[in-house]
This record gives C-alpha cells, structure tokens and sequence, in this order.
C-alpha cells in the first residue's frame, strides 16, 4: 500500500495557503480542548452539554477526557451536574 | 435584533485595525476589537438566543451547528494570525457586554501576556501518525513447516500470529517514539491530543501519535522536511501534517493541559 501523505504541503510553497479545507475532526481537538479556557459570563462546559446525540457526545469524549465522566454517569442514570457559571446574577 | 452579548474569540497583541477588517465570525456577525491594558481582545456581537446559556446547551447537541461555529471561529482565528499574534480561546466564550469583556483582559493580564510570549514567533504544526497493524504481521508471518499435523500447525500458526502482531505493535511503537524524538528536537515545546475517534476522522488505522508541536518561524521549514523525511524513511508508519495552526494546542498554562 501506499504510503499517504495527504495533509502533507507542497514544499515547494514555503508556508501553505490559511484557510484551506481542514478536517473538522482535527479542528475539534483544538478548539474543544485547546484554547485559553476562561469562564465567561455565558461560558458552558462542553463537557457538561448534555448533548442528545449519543454520536456527537462520543466523538467530544474522545477529545474531552472529562467528557468520560458525563457519558459514564448517563450510562449509570446519574444525574448530570452542570458547569454553568454566571460570576453575578444574570440579566 | 434581539438581547446581545460578546463572543471573544481570542486574545491578541498589535492587531492592525486592518486584520479584521471585513471578516465575518459565528452567525455572520463583523469582527471587532475591544483594547484594555495593552491586550486587544478579538470579538463579535452574537445573540442570547444563539449563544445564551440554554441555546448554547441546545445548539451545541447538534453537530452542523457546533462544525459551523467552530469553522467561523477558527476562520476568525486565522485571519488575525495572519496579521499579528493570538491567544485562542476556547470554543463559546461569551461575555454579556464589552466592560465584562474588557474586564476579562484585566483580570487575566498576567496570564494572557505569558500566553503571548510562549507563542510568538511560533507557529503550530499538527503530526498524526498510524500503522496498519494487520497489514504489517501478515507481511511478516512466517509460513508453518509443511510436516506438522494440521492442528499443530493451526495452533502454531496462531500463536505465531499474535506473537508477530505484539512483536509489530511494539516495533511500530519504538519506530513512532523515534519520530517524535526528532520532530521534538526540531519543535520548541509538543502536546499530545488524545487519538481521534475513528467514527469522526473516518481512519481506519491504527492511530499512534495525534501530536502538535510549536515550531519556531524559522524552523518551519526544517521541521516539514524532517516530516516528509520521516514519512519517507519509515514504510511501517503514515504521517500526517496539518497546519500551519495559531497555537490552539499551547495557548493554555502547561498545567492545565490534559497530557493524553
């Protein structure tokens, strides 16, 4: 089999074009688990989202070690605490 | 439109006015700058009713919402990278007017200003590596001597077989440590991510190493060669490069990421 080098850049082009196509899978384990973390004033856990989608809350548990947690609990029918924060009373 | 708030899309230094110009992030909304202390927080107007605590917990149960957020997001991201240096946040992050936004600057300062410096003059690369496991020992599987009786050599096939498939999974593992060792001395500092569910990336490999390196500017360029080096020299492994990333995977305190 051949070997693949798809997301290789050409070296011909010193630094590839921003804003090609990337696999939303890779962009998921940046933006879910990377990034400054800051409670906002509307800031949810993702990991906590009691997400419908079983799907969708497996692919976030493969990103989110924590996420474990929430599909652990909902397999246990545990209740779900939610990490919802406001820093001062809501609007 | 309806009650608003502030989606901050990261932290910046220097952004000429021009960077944003023009761009567009989540539900289409034009991107702005808020300034505070010498720190330049990236935002754009969105509504509660998008992005408001229970909308956020709806909306993010379904994935063309949660693609479509975190493509305008990173598009965002992006476009300021271009120009200058950003802190990512995290995806969703939302202030209920620019003073609390401006009041975040303030209160994380110190800890935004170390981020900026580990980063700039950086850039993130992303390397993914896999091995086709049964692929490999069936390459190495050794055929059973032709006069042993047939259960004999079933079972010694067998175990043959998996001793083989260990035996390749270690090998394959030693070689993917040796990978690393050398993209690491290249890259300034690696974080692992944890290995991406097969379902979402549609790989069937085995995936060993889901790594992203912060690789000096000027290092770039030796760092994609020893990939494709690499790649080339090691029939057992695929590398995948992605990038170049604004540095998601080390925006944050190296204490608070989770090493997979």
């Amino acid at each position: 089999m051949d070997r693949v080098l798809s997301d290789l850049p050409d070296t011909r082009t010193p630094v590839p074009a921003r804003g090609r196509r990337i696999a939303l899978v890779d962009l998921l384990d940046r933006l879910l688990a990377g990034g400054v973390v800051i409670t906002g004033d509307v800031t949810i856990s993702i990991a906590d989202v009691d997400l419908v989608r079983v799907s969708l809350r497996a692919i976030i548990a493969s990103i989110r070690p924590e996420m474990e947690r929430v599909v652990a609990a909902e397999r246990s029918d545990e209740p779900i605490e939610g990490v919802v924060t406001w820093e001062d009373p809501p609007p | 439109m309806d009650e608003t708030a502030i989606y901050v899309y990261g932290i910046a230094r220097d952004v000429p006015a021009e960077a944003v110009a023009g761009v567009r992030g989540v539900a289409g909304a034009p991107v702005a700058t808020l300034d505070a202390e010498g720190l330049t927080a990236v935002v754009s107007r969105v509504s509660l009713a998008e992005f408001g605590e229970d909308a956020l917990r709806r909306n993010l149960e379904h994935l063309d919402w949660l693609e479509a957020t975190a493509r305008a997001h990173h598009a965002v991201v992006d476009a300021v990278a271009e120009h200058g240096v950003i802190v990512p946040l995290g995806l969703a992050t939302v202030y209920r007017n620019e003073d609390r936004a401006r009041g975040a600057l303030r209160e994380r300062h110190d800890e935004f200003t170390r981020a900026l410096g580990r980063i700039t003059g950086r850039t993130e690369w992303g390397v993914k590596m896999y091995a086709d496991l049964a692929e490999a020992a069936s390459r190495e599987a050794a055929p059973a001597p032709a006069d042993a009786r047939p259960g004999t050599a079933y079972l010694r096939r067998r175990s043959a077989q998996r001793h083989d498939e260990e035996e390749t999974r270690r090998e394959i593992l030693t070689l993917a440590g040796h990978v690393d060792d050398e993209l690491c001395a290249i890259a300034a500092t690696r974080r692992l991510h944890r290995p991406q569910d097969p379902q979402l990336s549609g790989e069937r490999g085995w995936m060993i190493l889901n790594a992203a390196y912060l690789v000096d500017d000027e290092r770039a360029e030796d760092f994609r060669t020893a990939v494709a080096r690499l790649a080339g020299t090691r029939p057992e492994l695929r590398l995948q490069l992605t990038g170049p990333w604004a540095p998601y995977s080390f925006a944050a305190e190296e204490e608070a990421w989770t090493e997979y």
